[in-house]
């Protein structure tokens, strides 16, 4: 519980977290993520690393449709660029890892300004079919320029390498891909202190009276794009990372839905909803994979039974949540918060 | 500080409108329009409008509606571009000059239907206001710390003491923009403008569908802005009592075209004003509906 918060400062009063509380809270968050490898399994490990890779493309996706309000269909083709990037820089460079995931990240950028390009006349639906339309295209290059990106076998690159020390299993991954994850989420939520979030802001609820009060609206659309895609590079990078081979079925047009449910069902707009979102979508199919075991030992049939339930299953949920909570997970966190700020003396 | 600004209003309010206006008259004007015409396909909108607007005082556009008024305000912000006729803008024509860049050269407005950011707190839809003002680029916003803090910071201390304040809306500063009632919707659209540190400062129906009392805040603040704040007011308004108070010089448009322009009382006594009016030239009952003190009661 806590009472008042005074401020001194107008810099204390921006914080990200402006109680002890919430700074308490976050501490014990961090040092839950540096022990957790040292206390799960394999298992959960390798969903610990999966959770974090889709948090960092969830967020970039939730700076261009969620913060700016462009519907992007093209998040799996550009997680794809990363991917092949990172792939080639680590087979043809020596380079460490944190040089290629940023020259993953630059490349991806590049490539999302160009799609964005038609983002100043085309908006909505519109756009989406656009973005949808760069994804095949990119989907048709990773196939097909067999000198670079090896056509439909792909490529499998060697492990991520910095000082001499190489990071190859689940557990040397983590203290790439979570510490990323963290970093690159608290940089979105200092966007969105500053100017430059607020304009992505502004175009997204209205974008003329935004023009007439001094944004550039192409600028920061492709900003907003260019930004996304970084996130989307980087992500793809660490999947390559991860799973140490990227073929053109790695980034499926089924992977760009992916993440546009995830940013729905967190909270468009909503970067903590951003976090939950990928978590749930990431979790969700394990768990149901878990109820499945859990029930084969009484009903024999179960996996039978399940395994085309799943997809059911999981398309309820997200259309459970799109009506009966239709600002996502986000809210829900809000609302808990709620409960327990003068708890427990009032509720 | 409440108490002072009652007392300029109070002055300006009941002082001679003649007289007021009178010294604004022989200073330059910072907007000058000339020969506008605008046509969206056969329909036209505004038919070579000319008209100024002189600096440091408050014009007013009136006109029945669908008179082109807000049309000419989109022709000056840059959303419209008219076919034919210039606007000159401190003696400089702002043909080809983009919205954005026109904001930056000191163009503020607000709008008839409120434009807010719903979105964003009260606070960030003022401070996107200094958006044209500031400098951060991506980089720094993302590191945050350094540079982008410092501009943040110093962007917050302008709008706090000299916005925020200066327009009482203190108490709702971190309130979402869609849960406020609309009198304070308009006024943190004020704010927002001002932010912009305008040197022209459009306000389209600043008062429209508003109670008494929200009216004559609004009243206020305009005219607490011509005096405190180094800006020329251009304001759309349909509200004769407070257009015939606190303005200096009016342009009156009817059908797109200007048909009068010149100080409230001559106005006032236009023939054609009358007619484009009340659709008749008795003279008598549209004086009694111009006049402030009979409408205001």
């Amino acid at each position: 519980m806590r009472i008042g918060d005074a401020k001194q400062s107008y810099e204390a009063d921006e914080a990200i977290w402006t109680s002890s509380t919430q700074k308490f809270w976050f501490a014990v968050f961090l040092l839950v993520l540096a022990v957790f490898p040292f206390v799960a399994d394999a298992y959960l490990l390798y969903i610990g690393c999966l959770v974090g890779i889709a948090v960092i493309s969830t967020t970039g996706l939730n700076i261009l449709t969620g913060f700016t309000g462009l519907i992007s269909l093209g998040q799996a083709g550009f997680m794809g660029v990363g991917g092949y990037t990172v792939a080639w820089f680590s087979l043809h460079t020596a380079l460490p890892f944190p040089l290629t995931l940023l020259l993953a990240g630059l490349l991806t950028a590049a490539v999302g300004i160009l799609v964005g390009l038609p983002s100043l006349r085309v908006k909505g639906l519109y756009l989406a079919i656009a973005t949808l339309a760069a994804s095949v295209f990119l989907h048709f290059i990773f196939a097909e320029w067999q000198a670079v990106t090896g056509g439909m076998g792909g490529l499998s690159l060697p492990p991520a390498h910095l000082f001499g020390l190489t990071f190859q299993s689940d557990f040397e991954m983590y203290f790439i891909i979570v510490p990323l994850a963290v970093v690159m989420v608290l940089a979105a939520k200092n966007v969105f202190r500053t100017r430059t979030g607020r304009a992505f802001i502004a175009i997204r609820d209205r974008d003329i009276s935004a023009e007439i009060l001094g944004i550039n609206l192409l600028r920061y659309k492709l900003m907003s794009f260019a930004l996304s895609s970084f996130y989307a590079g980087v992500a793809g990078g660490l999947f390559a990372y991860f799973y140490r081979v990227v073929t053109p079925e790695s980034f499926p047009l089924s992977l760009s839905i992916f993440y546009l449910a995830a940013v729905i069902v967190g909270g468009m707009g909503n970067l903590l909803g951003g976090i939950l979102g990928a978590a749930f979508m990431t979790l969700i199919p394990e768990m149901l994979n878990l109820l499945t075991a859990t029930l084969t030992p009484f009903y024999p049939n179960a996996p039978v039974f399940m395994s085309p339930m799943l997809g059911i299953i999981f398309g309820a949920l997200i259309v459970g949540f799109l009506i009966f909570e239709p600002n996502g997970l986000g809210e829900i966190w809000q609302r808990v918060r709620r409960f327990f700020r003068l708890w427990p003396f009032r509720n | 500080m409440i108490l002072e600004c009652d007392l300029t209003t109070t002055q300006a309010v009941g002082s001679d409108v003649g007289a007021a206006s009178g010294k604004t008259e022989h200073n330059k004007n910072i907007l000058e329009i000339h020969n506008l015409s605008l046509s969206f396909g056969g329909v036209t909108a505004l038919r070579d409008v000319s008209f100024r607007v002189p600096e440091q005082g408050i014009t007013t556009v009136i006109g029945p509606n669908g008179a082109g008024k807000t049309s000419m305000f989109n022709c000056i912000s840059g959303f419209y571009q008219p076919q034919q006729g210039s606007i000159h803008y401190q003696g400089k024509p702002l043909t080809g000059v983009k919205p954005p860049a026109r904001a930056a050269l000191g163009l503020a407005r607000t709008f008839q239907n409120i434009a807010l950011f719903r979105g964003m707190t009260v606070l960030d839809n003022i401070k996107l206001g200094a958006h044209v003002h500031m400098k951060s680029g991506l980089l720094a916003s993302l590191a945050y710390f350094g540079p982008a803090r410092r501009e943040e910071m110093a962007v917050r201390r302008e709008v706090e003491r000299h916005i925020i304040d200066f327009l009482e809306i203190d108490h709702i500063r971190r309130q979402p923009v869609a849960s406020l009632p609309y009198g304070l919707q308009k006024r943190v659209e004020l704010a927002r403008a001002l932010a912009m540190r305008p040197k022209v400062l459009m306000l389209d129906e600043p008062v429209a569908g508003m109670n008494r009392e929200e009216k004559e805040d609004m009243a206020r603040f305009i005219l607490d802005i011509r005096e405190e704040w180094d800006v020329t007011i251009l304001m759309v308004e349909h509200d004769m009592a407070m257009v015939m108070d606190i303005s200096d010089h009016i342009a009156v448009l009817n059908f797109g075209q200007v048909i009068a322009e010149g100080l409230p009382a001559d106005v006032q006594n236009n023939a054609e004003v009358i007619e484009a009016y009340l659709g008749t030239r008795d003279m008598d009952s549209l004086r009694h509906k111009l006049n402030p003190e009979s409408e205001v009661a």
